[in-house]
């Protein structure tokens, strides 16, 4: 195991509150998040849709749309300075330049009507004093680096001529455009994807991370991929987190009902290797509109005491980097 | 490209013979003896035999389409029964002019209406965007030919800055180079440093030009806007952002190309519907142009006039058609190889 505690702090996110104002009342996305992400390391951001998975990304960068989106308190601290003091365009000049983001849909995420090459092209120049020609020319490079064949044909194609793998492949090479990749933000990359092609990404990302000593706030839904990327994991739930620790201990020790239901859904777990149905979780998840200040997960808790509709459990420490947010713990029997 | 170009050029040919058949036939069996319409009330039965005959309207209608279809091929439109001038040669005096105030419509409709729809996609419900739609449905509901009224009320009548019709200053009178004012006028100035002409020529088209554009403005700025609205909303510009391309550029550059397929649309038609003859506003500026002397023609029965001018601005729509669709093949790559 890592000692992760040790390591440089590069981003940490601090009591974060964003919502929605919709006509039909306020949805709050995201509640009173804690994270941090140490120089080097991947976290993995875990949930189903709809948990603030994404919205807590786009914070960081603050890509929310505003309105209706607002931020509402919290901290986000990167290298030392408060993002979500930084004016428009110092936060645009941060976009890009220490902090890129690569998205789930490769088929949509590149420019439809622009070269591959002038895309990335583009991005080198935005941050560097460099000319048309020179960023060509490393841009070829860089397509090279994420392993694109015949990268001086490829800078001329537009974005449908590739497949999807290559197309997730030129958007990682432009958010390596940057000058000083610090921060490389993956919002389900591999969930568009099929099998054999997100393992090649992921092992692309883990390389790459390690050669440029960046860190990847992975956000994800497959626990198979975090198993395989992660450093650290944080289970979110409706907007709260409800477990965080390293892989290891997530893995080995889940404490939290929504992260042991999530666990139990595997098609890899053991106890399905003559089961013909998956065991999913009951329920679904509430509406955040009308959420109130309880424990989120509450009515689909097998769990579930008096306690839970009040208020929202204080953190219990497990280990040294594992936390779980649950009232009842005690009830859960060890290891389902 | 060419080999496409080329294509469609060829495909033109069935388009237009179409269109010059449709043509004859509808003129044809619209109700009505030109011999008669041209001879008066009072003209003896024989005198309207001998026209009809001269003009070759007692031949059987196949025959005189053959003739027509012989005619149209060597590309002979015939000559003017009003004027007794070729027919050709009147719509190359007129058609110029009409070219001209369309080009002028469409480049002021055409500026002012996608910046306005852009404006308003990314102030959307603001005020700038509550306006400028606001305008555009009032400039979509207007009639051209009040609204051509008004402007000459204001700005010629009441503020005097420029004149109630009419393309020149008549003191400036030139032979027409190419029929464009405004062109011939730069030609001048290139050869003998006259700027007249020019100033003169520009002056002119203000009004005019302002009132014809004013609808495809307000079309052009609805379309622009939620053409934008989509894109905006598109993953790439979220990755144009989150790549820390400067505001300005992901607007104008990478959104707006990907917006610009509908526009186009519009804006070819509209390009055309103009093209075709703006009667009413010819009519209230004392334009000359191909709209106004259709109308004359079609109020005179003159046959060969009527025929000769819908071929040529058919022709000329067709011809925009291709246009908008090279323009397509240009801006979106994926139509490029299909």
């Amino acid at each position: 195991m890592k000692d992760t505690n040790t390591r440089e702090t590069l981003l940490s996110m601090e009591n974060v509150n964003v919502s929605f104002k919709t006509h039909r009342g306020t949805v709050r996305a995201v509640r009173n998040l804690n994270l941090k992400i140490n120089k080097g390391d991947t976290l993995a951001l875990v949930g189903e849709s709809g948990c603030g998975k994404s919205v807590t990304a786009h914070t960081i960068n603050q890509l929310i749309p505003m309105p209706p989106g607002v931020i509402e308190s919290g901290k986000v601290i990167f290298e030392g300075r408060d993002l979500l003091k930084l004016n428009i365009k110092e936060v645009a000049k941060l976009r890009g330049e220490k902090i890129s983001m690569i998205f789930q849909e490769p088929m949509t995420s590149l420019n439809p009507v622009f070269k591959i090459g002038d895309q990335i092209a583009e991005v080198f120049m935005t941050h560097r004093q460099i000319s048309r020609k020179e960023a060509l020319k490393r841009t070829v490079d860089l397509l090279n680096l994420v392993k694109i064949p015949a990268a001086e044909k490829r800078i001329n194609d537009y974005p449908h001529q590739l497949s999807g793998g290559m197309r997730q492949r030129a958007m990682i090479a432009m958010a390596l455009a940057s000058p000083e990749p610090g921060l490389l933000i993956a919002d389900e990359p591999t969930t568009a994807l099929d099998v054999t092609i997100q393992a090649q990404i992921l092992r692309l990302i883990s390389d790459l991370k390690k050669d440029v000593n960046m860190s990847v706030l992975l956000i994800t839904h497959d626990m198979g991929v975090v198993a395989e990327t992660a450093d650290r994991v944080v289970v979110m739930y409706a907007g709260r987190k409800v477990e965080e620790a390293d892989v290891y201990s997530l893995f080995d020790n889940p404490k939290h009902p929504y992260t042991l239901g999530l666990l139990n859904s595997l098609p890899s777990n053991e106890k399905y290797h003559n089961a013909e149905r998956l065991e999913a979780i009951k329920g679904t998840i509430p509406d955040l509109l009308t959420i109130g200040d309880g424990c989120p997960f509450e009515n689909r808790c097998p769990d579930a005491g008096p306690k839970c509709s009040g208020t929202f459990p204080e953190e219990t420490k497990i280990g040294e980097d594992h936390s779980v947010w649950c009232h009842y713990l005690e009830n859960q029997e060890p290891s389902k | 490209m060419l080999k496409y170009i080329l294509k469609r050029l060829a495909l033109l040919l069935p388009t237009l013979f179409g269109v010059i058949t449709l043509v004859f036939f509808m003129i044809a069996l619209a109700p009505g003896d030109p011999a008669r319409v041209m001879l008066g009330e009072r003209a003896t039965a024989d005198s309207v035999e001998q026209l009809r005959h001269d003009l070759g309207l007692d031949k059987p209608l196949y025959v005189q389409y053959g003739l027509y279809l012989q005619r149209v091929v060597k590309l002979d439109l015939g000559k003017s029964i009003k004027s007794g001038q070729k027919v050709s040669e009147e719509i190359w005096d007129h058609f110029p002019a009409t070219i001209e105030l369309t080009i002028w419509a469409m480049i002021f409709s055409t500026v002012v209406g996608i910046i306005i729809g852009v404006l308003s996609a990314t102030r959307k419900n603001g005020w700038i965007d509550f306006a400028s739609m606001g305008g555009a449905l009032m400039g979509v509901s207007m009639p051209v030919f009040w609204l051509a009224l008004v402007l000459i009320m204001i700005f010629s009548v009441k503020l005097d800055m420029f004149p109630t019709g009419g393309r020149m200053n008549i003191r400036y009178y030139f032979t027409p180079i190419t029929g464009l004012y405004v062109l011939d006028g730069i030609l001048i100035f290139f050869k003998s440093g006259d700027i007249k002409v020019f100033i003169s020529a520009l002056h002119h088209l203000v009004l005019p030009a302002v009132a014809l554009g004013t609808i495809p403005l307000a079309i052009i700025a609805r379309i622009t806007r939620s053409s934008m609205l989509e894109v905006l909303n598109q993953d790439y510009i979220k990755t144009a952002r989150s790549a820390g391309i400067k505001e300005s550029k992901v607007i104008y550059r990478y959104a707006l190309k990907n917006a610009l397929l509908p526009i186009i649309t519009v804006i070819g038609l509209q390009f055309g519907l103009l093209l075709s003859g703006a009667i009413l506003t010819e009519t209230v500026f004392a334009w000359p142009g191909i709209g106004k002397w259709i109308y004359h023609a079609i109020e005179a029965r003159d046959y060969p006039a009527v025929q000769g001018g819908i071929i040529v601005i058919s022709t000329t729509f067709v011809l925009i058609n291709l246009v908008v669709d090279i323009l397509y093949s240009i801006v979106n790559p994926k139509i490029r190889l299909s």
